[in-house]
């Protein structure tokens, strides 16, 4: 049974299978058809809801594509619809904003897009389009070209930034409070989905059935779902495990919970490395931040992972629990190849640490795509490496998209460790990549395409390390 | 006549609401509150069926064999059909036969349909669709144009279009070239896929509601698939979330499906693709390639061009014909061609059959002479706009006929792109940007300016006609239905201030009802941009005559004279006395005036003769003009869109907030495709690029940030459509091409604009790159 506010009110859902989606529920169980399903992968947003969660006395609102999050994750939380914004015959300003502004033409994605503007007022006191831009990045229009969703998006504070949602916020806070907390679950024809709260729960759910799936975030598992069809067993949820959701900071180094989302591990990791900052908004779009962690990331070990290359350049470890026995890996020997990782049976990464850097260190972090918002890495690279005088005396260089696994260039490094960082070091770094790489060529770039980005990508650090990085990025061009 | 039409250039003092005024779609508050139904939202009877595809895994070859039975007994399943099952038509063809309903003996593209099934649930039906085993027979598969090509291998005849010698043109122009140039596929990518809705009716009748832009072409279909008269079938569209053209033709097989379903077992049945089936069996835009020779002088201006046209028309004819002709008939652009010869070839290849996409083949034509202006600049060293302007159609020595034989009659595009070239300050930034380039190595920026001219109508002259229903009840309130469908582009909204300006009523009076083929029959698609110059000029003919009637009413009513009575912004004014308009209708229905009447319309003047390639296809055309500027990344070829800006001919607009938006979104729709949009089949034929994840239409950051669209003022169509108005459908997509000149701007920058870099499109990131290298390594040698 899983309970949660809907339409302000407590809701039950039960008696479904495990793998049932939010979106699904609204469409097909309630007929709610407020929400639309564009492609049920978690990339055109036509599906995006508002989960709304008590965080310090206040309501969080955030958008998740509802198409890949599974009904049992709502359990203690507000589900806020497209039908839920306006109250009687007043619409909610987004919503207003957007008539005004001409922002609907099919009108199909625009449910979509008004809830992406509603918890982008509730998390905003101000306009800027830059910020409007990263929050609507994960909704897919196609007939209006933008430019009225954009001004919807910034005309929608006309009148202030306070709306009914504020008003109802204390109450809405303490029906939360008094929804069941017994163990949300779903269950049909033995199939179930569960959702521990804490690691050794956890740990003895998948010692006793190894074959369940973890449910860490579900942005990439959601789509085995939808697409592949996929009806499992046991699913398994760590977003209520309240220890493994943490980020702290002890000793020079961070740790980050296995379940921690990226939209919650961001603003620490970019307060250490603002050169992440492009990065983490660029990394698949605000809904999919919002729902999907850095431990899925890690255990998922798609060689095209975002946050590996970075991960590895920082010299990360992930710590893995299995039962009561817990390990240390670094993370360049989890991945072992193809989507297959150090992890045993019944083993889960409980957590990940990165070591905080060293200030002399130069940090860099490239991601090309064929999109700027949404889309995923041709190559990403990660590069880190430090000066002494001219002299290179510690280099990492990480690549994602180059290989079957995310992997450090080692005789990139070679070439330059303890050497002068000038042209022709980066030159020979540069040469010695396609001998250690072959790369694939698949439907977001060619081999050939890779291998130059590559050393290209290698030759822009080298280039920002010595004259700065002013005059070399197209985005910071744009106004 | 009650009120004569204004004249052209005299604006009409509008009312609010009004034709001519800018107001919000007429769904905008069902849109953002989650309240628009679309087809899939209808709430359906507990009892109703759902249908899926069992999909070929191979894109040439013979079934050797079918296995069903894992198929048949899965969960949920109640119904499996076969090319067998299908009691009538079996070929669905909308021109001519060639897309079989389901496939029987052969494969002839991957993804083609080999068998349905219904179940209980759309997720029984799709897990149900996966379990069949089929055996196949390869055969060889032609998956791309080159490969028709050389197989020799069309859907039809080559078609010719020709003006004066073109050999001799070319051999005497002071200079000349050749080349070939590659256009890529688009996919539509409307957010709502396609999906169908069949529930029988009594006596063997069907009901069927689609997102289909059209929906009289279902009802054929649907009818000759059962085996019944089109009379027994009724196909309802309210809205569509997105059509695009994907729906036009190839919105038929799933509604037909659903119908052989629901006929066999009496129950509503529902037909939705998943995305990724809905990419890999569906039709896109038409990939292009075009080989030319071009002789010109040296201030660029074209003496003969000699171009054929490869159009990848995939495994049948669909609509592809008339696609290459709208190509062939675009290859002039906005440009006096002295002498031409434009072959258009139509190339049969094993993909899933193209199909009409926003702009019908225009885009890819015009893109393919534009590509021949960019050449000769880079070979004469002359601006590029100073090129195309040295092109344009003129009166001036009878530079004024296109290679079909139509005259340019309304000469805008000189007037429109000195307009834009001011307000846009064109030439101030070039320099600006040639300064910016030679300083930078890393990046470099490209601005380039232009130009469409896009023929309104469609090509086949009998589909130039609308109707439309219109009926006044007794508390005045109006019900509008017409032969269009909403999609997105307002067209609902524009015909409604059709018809509440024609009654000078207000426009909350006017309700419109979904598109229904028994409202309004044998009704043409929703395409070619014609939706409003067609249906609103039947609806305002529906209207015209309940005026007319409601006025010889008065007349003899009132024993007034008919030029004292006017309609006036809700009321009737009859002499010096008012009454509101509700009060003239309730008097007119009790003395027994009928209160309904249709409205009907067709185009004048067209004609084509495809015999001799020379007619007027075209009732008049829409121009526009856009500025594009860019910055690439010459390390990983990365680039960005600064600034753009439109203008845009629409004649005397209907609305401008929803042609401003018409032209924004047509503008980045046609941007995506000749950048990020990228179809990629593997070698076994499968598209690889099936989906939102791995195939990128511009999202949010895309827009430029500084995006100016301006409606060309004060032109009026000299023509007499609706208001004189002109359509605005497809033409500012075509206007995308600007940001495609712009990179390769960019790119020639790093040869000092000497050497033409080799483009085609769409430009990607990882296209850019390769043609920046190549450049370096020229400029090296």
């Amino acid at each position: 049974m899983v309970s949660f506010i809907l339409n302000g009110e407590p809701h039950l859902a039960e008696n479904l299978p495990p793998e049932t989606t939010v979106l699904d529920y609204l469409r097909e169980d309630l007929g709610r058809t407020g929400t639309k399903e564009g492609c049920a992968s978690g990339d055109c947003g036509a599906c995006t809801v508002v989960i709304a969660e008590a965080h310090e006395e206040k309501l969080q609102y955030r958008t998740s594509n509802a198409c890949i999050t599974l009904l049992g994750t709502l359990h203690g939380k507000q589900l806020i619809t497209v039908e839920n914004l306006s109250s009687g015959q007043a619409l909610h300003q987004c919503q207003q904003a957007m008539i005004d502004c001409h922002g609907s033409q099919c009108g199909f994605c625009t449910p979509g897009f008004v809830m992406s503007l509603f918890a982008h007022f509730k998390n905003h006191a101000s306009p800027d389009r830059d910020e409007i831009i990263e929050s609507l990045g994960g909704n897919l229009c196609r007939c209006t070209g933008y430019k009225p969703i954009l001004n919807a998006g910034i005309s929608m504070y006309e009148n202030g930034n306070t709306d009914e949602f504020d008003k109802s916020e204390k109450e809405i806070l303490k029906k939360l409070a008094s929804l069941p907390k017994a163990d949300p679950g779903l269950q049909a024809n033995s199939r179930a989905f569960v959702a521990p709260t804490s690691v050794d729960e956890l740990a003895g759910i998948l010692l006793d059935h190894p074959n369940a799936r973890l449910l860490a975030g579900g942005t990439d598992f959601g789509l085995e779902i939808t697409q592949a069809l996929a009806q499992p067993e046991l699913i398994a949820y760590t977003g209520n495990i309240e220890s493994m959701t943490r980020i702290e900071v002890t000793k020079n180094i961070m740790h980050i919970g296995g379940a921690a989302t990226y939209s919650n591990v961001s603003p620490a990791l970019i307060s250490h490395w603002p050169e992440l900052k492009e990065l983490l908004n660029r990394l698949g779009s605000v809904q999919i931040r919002n729902q999907g962690t850095i431990g899925g990331n890690v255990a998922n070990a798609s060689p095209i992972a975002d946050t590996l290359p970075p991960l590895l350049a920082l010299d990360a470890t992930v710590t893995l629990r299995k039962g009561a026995q817990q390990r240390t890996l670094a993370l360049k020997d989890f991945f072992v190849r193809y989507k297959v990782t150090a992890l045993e049976e019944s083993e889960f990464i409980e957590s990940i640490q990165i070591p905080l850097r060293d200030s002399s260190d130069y940090f860099a972090v490239y991601k090309v795509s064929k999109r700027i918002e949404d889309d995923i890495s041709a190559v990403c690279l990660a590069v880190r490496w430090r000066l002494d005088g001219e002299t290179v005396s510690d280099v990492r260089i990480a690549y994602g998209g180059l290989a079957d696994i995310p992997k450090r260039s080692i005789t990139a490094e070679k070439a330059l460790k303890g050497r002068a960082l000038t042209e022709s070091s980066i030159r020979e770094a540069m040469a010695a990549i396609p001998q250690e790489f072959s790369p694939i060529d698949d439907v977001r770039a060619s081999a050939l395409y890779r291998e130059k980005l590559a050393k290209n990508l290698l030759f822009r650090a080298y280039l920002a390390t010595i004259q700065g990085d002013a005059t070399l990025r197209v985005a910071d061009y744009v106004t | 006549m009650l009120r004569k039409d204004s004249a052209p250039g005299v604006e009409p003092k509008l009312t609010q609401g009004h034709a001519g005024t800018a107001i919000p779609h007429e769904s905008a508050h069902l849109h953002v509150t989650g309240q628009a139904c679309y087809t899939d939202d209808i709430n359906l009877p507990s009892n109703t069926l759902f249908a899926y595809v069992g999909l070929s895994h191979a894109s040439h070859a013979t079934i050797k064999s079918l296995d069903l039975d894992a198929v048949r007994s899965a969960h949920g399943v109640v119904s499996v059909i076969t090319a067998d099952d299908i009691p009538g038509l079996k070929d669905i063809g909308p021109v001519m036969p060639g897309d079989p309903l389901i496939t029987k003996s052969s494969v002839e593209f991957y993804g083609q349909v080999l068998f349905a099934v219904a179940a209980t649930s759309q997720s029984d039906a799709r897990r149900a669709a996966r379990l069949a085993r089929v055996e196949y027979d390869p055969l060889p598969a032609n998956l791309d144009i080159e490969a028709g090509r050389k197989a020799d291998s069309y859907i039809s005849p080559m078609h010719c279009q020709q003006k004066g010698n073109v050999e001799l043109a070319i051999d005497n122009a002071p200079f000349s070239l050749e080349g070939k140039f590659a256009s890529g596929g688009q996919e539509q990518m409307y957010l709502e896929g396609q999906v169908s809705i069949a529930i029988p009716q009594e006596d063997g009748n069907m009901l069927i509601h689609t997102s289909s832009q059209n929906p009289s072409e279902g009802q054929k279909l649907v009818a000759e698939v059962l085996g019944i008269d089109h009379s027994r079938v009724t196909v309802e569209v309210r809205r569509m979330g997105g059509g695009f053209g994907g729906k036009e033709t190839h919105a038929n097989q799933w509604a037909c499906l659903a119908a052989v379903f629901a006929n066999e077992t009496k129950r509503p049945v529902r037909m939705r693709l998943a995305r990724a089936d809905d990419f890999s069996s569906t039709g896109k835009r038409h990939p292009f390639e075009s080989r030319y020779r071009v002789g010109f002088d040296k201030e660029g201006r074209i003496r003969g061009l000699d171009i054929d046209l490869y159009g990848g028309c995939g495994m049948s004819a669909d609509l592809s014909n008339a696609i290459v002709d709208r190509a062939m008939f675009h290859i002039d652009n906005c440009y006096y061609l002295p002498a031409v010869r434009v072959r258009g070839y139509r190339v049969k290849t094993h993909t899933v059959s193209n199909t009409a996409f926003r702009g019908f083949g225009g885009p890819q034509g015009i893109l393919a002479i534009e590509n021949v202006i960019e050449q000769i600049a880079t070979a004469t060293g002359i601006d590029p706009l100073k090129v195309r302007e040295q092109n344009f159609y003129t009166d001036e020595g009878n530079r004024n006929r296109t290679h079909y034989a139509q005259t340019i009659e309304q000469h805008i595009i000189k007037p429109l792109v000195t307009r834009l070239t001011e307000t846009s300050d064109y030439y101030e930034r070039r320099k600006d940007i040639r300064n910016f380039n030679a300083e930078n190595d890393v990046l470099k920026r490209g601005i380039s300016l232009t130009p469409v001219k896009f023929g309104i109508s469609f090509t086949m002259q009998h589909m130039n006609q609308a109707g439309a229903l219109l009926h006044i009840y007794t508390d005045g309130s109006i019900q509008l239905n017409h032969g269009g469908t909403e999609m997105g582009q307002g067209l609902y909204t524009k015909v409604a201030q059709i018809v509440a300006r024609e009654f000078s009523v207000e426009l909350s009076r006017i309700t419109c009802t979904a598109t229904r083929t028994d409202k309004v029959p044998n009704t043409s698609p929703t395409a070619a941009s014609s939706g409003s110059d067609l249906n609103g000029m039947a609806a305002r003919d529906a209207a015209t005559k309940l005026k007319t009637r409601l006025c010889d009413f008065a007349e003899k009513h009132f024993s007034t004279p008919r030029s004292s009575i006017r309609f006036d912004n809700g009321q009737v004014l009859v002499g010096k006395k008012k009454y509101p308009f509700e009060d003239i209708i309730k008097l007119a229905y009790h003395h027994r005036i009928s209160l309904s009447a249709t409205g009907y319309y067709r185009t004048p003047k067209i004609y084509y003769d495809r015999e001799t390639a020379t007619g007027r296809p075209f009732f008049y055309f829409a121009y526009g003009a856009a500025v594009a500027e860019t910055i690439i990344d010459t390390l990983s070829g990365e680039y960005r869109v600064l600034r753009v800006d439109i203008c845009q001919d629409v004649g005397q607009s209907l609305n401008p907030a929803i042609d401003i938006g018409q032209i924004e979104g047509g503008f980045v729709q046609g941007m995506g495709w000749l950048t990020t949009e990228e179809l990629k089949w593997d070698q076994t034929g499968r598209l690889a690029s099936n989906g939102p994840a791995t195939y990128k239409i511009p999202a949010v950051g895309d827009t430029p940030s500084e995006f100016n669209v301006e409606l060309f003022p004060n032109s009026p169509n000299t023509e007499a459509t609706i208001f004189h108005s002109k359509a605005v459908g497809e033409p500012p997509l075509v206007l995308g091409i600007s940001v495609w000149t712009a990179i390769r701007d960019a790119i020639s920058s790093i040869a000092e604009y000497r050497i033409s870099p080799v483009l085609d499109a769409p430009a990607t990131p990882e296209q850019v790159l390769a043609a920046c290298d190549d450049l370096r390594s020229s400029r090296a040698l």
